[in-house]
């Protein structure tokens, strides 16, 4: 008989699940295992809505299993901790980010790099090493192991350090992977929504002059007023885009519908790289005559291993950035998802789990 | 009035040109500038046929300005040297590659590399300071600025070394820039033509592991017992390539046909970078998870610079690598082109013309 979800572990928990590909979500009654010597529990007080719980809630990847509780950018206050826990203690402001397991023995992971691991764990919508399914952070509470937990610095608002558990590692790392964060630099970012706003203020951080390429010519005065981007391309004006050409060192591409590379490889001096963090499920087109003549390349990266996580974060603290949000009420949810389908969000949802996650029991 | 080829400049020279796209050679009267001062003139001996000819004559990547005089993996021996000219002087062995010119004051130039900078100056097909016509190396001379000359290293044959002026040149520059020379790593050549079979020579000789990727079950033989591959990958056997996911640190793809991305990438290994240095006349399908997921890249490079063209004879020269070539006469050269359009060359064409272009 299989045991029910509520049942599989010792400690209760309670969150919002999807069913099945409509994406809809709805209470959901589930279970934590006990505090293993090596994890850390922590009381779940705030969990960012990042696009990849709407694709998965929706089965858009085609590897979602049902009932499936998102939420990969989880922040809350340490309740309890293993008798083999070090480096955290009960009252410690602690988040979980994309993973919260690998294999510990690979090559990618001696060298600090567990999301290339291939067999690492994701937060929600993997199989744990005993075998059962793993719940992310739209939930009250959060057993994980010590080694993919993150301090939050003090200085960093809970709610606003939530999307950096995603969002931040995202775009941090090719930042400093591909070399794009040498002071004078100039870097485009492609797209300004959850990814796309933090990016700018990192790179803008490491002293990068950054220029937003939109679609949309109204994000102009949010990317150079309030963002602080030094310019603003509009990637539909062919004249702005004739303008620009040959101009920047990088780009991060964090557009996940499929769009043409053919402008932003232009857009690239000699030797320069775009880098792909959004991802379209299907093939883009690739030049290859511009990529030969500028010795261009097209990258990609995926969030980043648990040690830069950290010093992401805590290079975060130490410039003051956080992500911009709209903080929600749990039972705002589906709404937040639907908005987020039509990139209706400055710029991260961030469920409000804390205040307003009350289980019915 | 526009002045003809014969008579633009003071020094005849005579070649073969394709007049149209069609793409056939003929014999061709022009002519070339007198030498200046910083200029080398050099008599023809050997001229490599780089896949890029037969685009050219072809007008397949559609800038061809006819009439077109290909070839730009030219040897030879300097029968005037400039008075500012140094490094060259009457009687040496020389070659020249892809480019004759460049802005010469740009911070590209000053780096060495002048072969992206904006105003590169082709050695066929191009415009000159003075606005005239390249004309390149399927002729019996050639007039060019000394800085774009390379000193034939002694050892090196002039015939089999021709085309690393081209094909050398353009696999060894990327092995340099994306790092793919630390010995024991794995290296994937995808494609056994010009390019491939240098750069598996090349990739032997800075200590790597190398495996050639191609669909023609036929090449696994020369890869393996002639050039020294140490192994075969069969691309259109999906069982192979499965087998062989995620082994390789770098890939040279050095096919120029349309072709898939998608299973090359999946042979690289996490942080792999896959080098296309051929030149599909259109666009390719890039999967972007892959890249995503792997943290993978795709990058490009063209050619080299001088200075790293001298070098990659030199390492040549010391590693005793030439091409497989097949020596033809000039009259042979509408042929060549033909076969080569089908692949059908171990693994270059060179035309001696020293012995074979009359009037």
């Amino acid at each position: 008989m299989v045991v029910s979800t509520e049942q599989e572990h010792p400690k209760k928990a309670f969150g919002w699940a999807a069913r099945d590909s409509s994406g809809v979500l709805s209470p959901f009654k589930f279970s934590r295992r006990e505090t293993g010597e090596k994890d850390v529990s922590f009381k779940v007080l705030y969990c960012g809505i990042c696009h990849s719980d709407l694709h998965m809630a929706k089965n858009e990847w085609g590897s979602s299993t049902y009932p499936l509780v998102p939420g990969h950018e989880i922040v809350g206050v340490v309740t309890e901790v293993g008798s083999k826990v070090e480096k955290f203690k009960v009252g410690d402001k602690v988040g979980v980010g994309c993973m919260v397991g690998s294999c510990h023995s690979c090559d990618s992971c001696a060298n600090n790099l567990e999301n290339y691991c291939p067999k690492m764990i994701l937060t929600y919508g993997s199989k744990y090493l005993d075998g059962t399914t793993t719940y992310g952070g739209y939930s009250d509470v959060m057993v994980a192991d010590e080694h993919f937990i993150v301090r939050v610095p003090d200085s960093l608002p809970l709610d606003g350090a939530a999307p950096l558990l995603c969002a931040g590692i995202t775009t941090y790392s090719p930042l400093r992977y591909f070399g794009l964060d040498k002071p004078g630099m100039h870097v485009g970012v492609v797209g300004l929504g959850g990814l796309g706003h933090v990016a700018v203020k990192f790179a803008k951080a490491m002293g990068v002059k950054v220029t937003v390429i939109s679609t949309s010519p109204n994000k102009k005065e949010e990317a150079i007023d309030h963002l602080h981007a030094d310019s603003f391309l509009v990637s539909r004006d062919q004249d702005q885009m004739q303008a620009a050409l040959g101009t920047m060192d990088g780009i991060i591409d964090t557009v996940s519908a499929v769009h043409p590379l053919l402008p932003l490889i232009g857009l690239l001096k000699s030797h320069g790289k775009l880098v792909m963090i959004g991802a379209p499920e299907k093939p883009l087109e690739l030049p290859v005559f511009p990529l030969l003549v500028g010795r261009k390349i097209v990258g990609g990266s995926c969030i980043g291993g648990m040690k830069e996580t950290q010093e992401m974060i805590d290079f975060a603290a130490k410039h003051n950035i956080t992500a911009d949000i709209e903080v929600v009420p749990i039972d705002y949810l589906n709404t937040a998802m639907e908005r987020l389908v039509k990139a209706d969000v400055r710029y991260r949802f961030v469920i409000d789990i804390g205040n307003t996650l009350k289980s019915s029991s | 009035m526009a002045k003809s080829p014969e008579e633009e400049h003071p020094e005849k020279a005579f070649g073969w040109a394709a007049r149209d796209t069609s793409g056939i050679l003929s014999p061709f009267r022009f002519s070339r500038r007198e030498n200046a001062d910083d200029d080398v003139t050099i008599k023809v001996l050997y001229c490599g046929v780089c896949h890029s000819d037969v685009h050219s004559v072809k007008n397949e990547w559609g800038f061809t300005n006819y009439p077109i005089v290909p070839g730009h993996e030219i040897v030879g021996v300097v029968t005037k040297a400039g008075k500012n000219v140094e490094k060259f002087k009457v009687g040496d062995r020389v070659g020249v590659g892809v480019i004759v010119g460049s802005c010469m004051k740009c911070e590209t130039c000053d780096q060495d590399l002048e072969n992206y900078c904006p105003r590169t100056i082709f050695t066929y097909n191009s415009l000159d300071h003075d606005r005239t016509k390249t004309y390149g190396g399927y002729s019996d001379m050639i007039v060019v600025h000394h800085r774009y000359v390379l000193r034939f290293p002694d050892n090196l044959a002039l015939d089999a070394g021709a085309p690393l002026l081209c094909a050398g040149i353009t696999v060894y520059s990327p092995m340099k820039y994306y790092g793919m020379t630390e010995p024991g790593k794995h290296l994937g050549v995808a494609g056994l033509g010009g390019l491939g079979h240098v750069a598996v020579k090349i990739g032997k000789a800075f200590g790597l592991k190398v495996t050639v990727i191609s669909s023609s079950p036929g090449k696994e033989d020369e890869a393996v017992k002639r050039l020294g591959a140490d192994s075969f990958l069969l691309s259109s056997d999906p069982a192979k390539l499965k087998a062989a996911m995620g082994t390789m640190d770098y890939i040279i793809d050095t096919v120029s046909a349309v072709h898939a991305l998608a299973p090359l990438i999946g042979l690289l290994k996490l942080n792999g970078k896959l080098v296309t240095v051929g030149l599909p006349d259109k666009p390719l399908e890039l999967p972007i998870f892959p890249l995503v997921l792997g943290r993978k890249l795709v990058g490009g490079s063209d050619i080299g610079g001088v200075k790293e063209t001298q070098e990659m004879l030199d390492f040549c020269a010391k590693h005793n690598i030439t091409s497989d070539i097949e020596l033809i006469r000039m009259d042979y050269i509408n042929t060549a082109m033909e076969r080569i359009a089908k692949s059908d060359v171990r693994y270059r064409f060179v035309i001696d013309v020293g012995n074979s272009l009359t009037q």
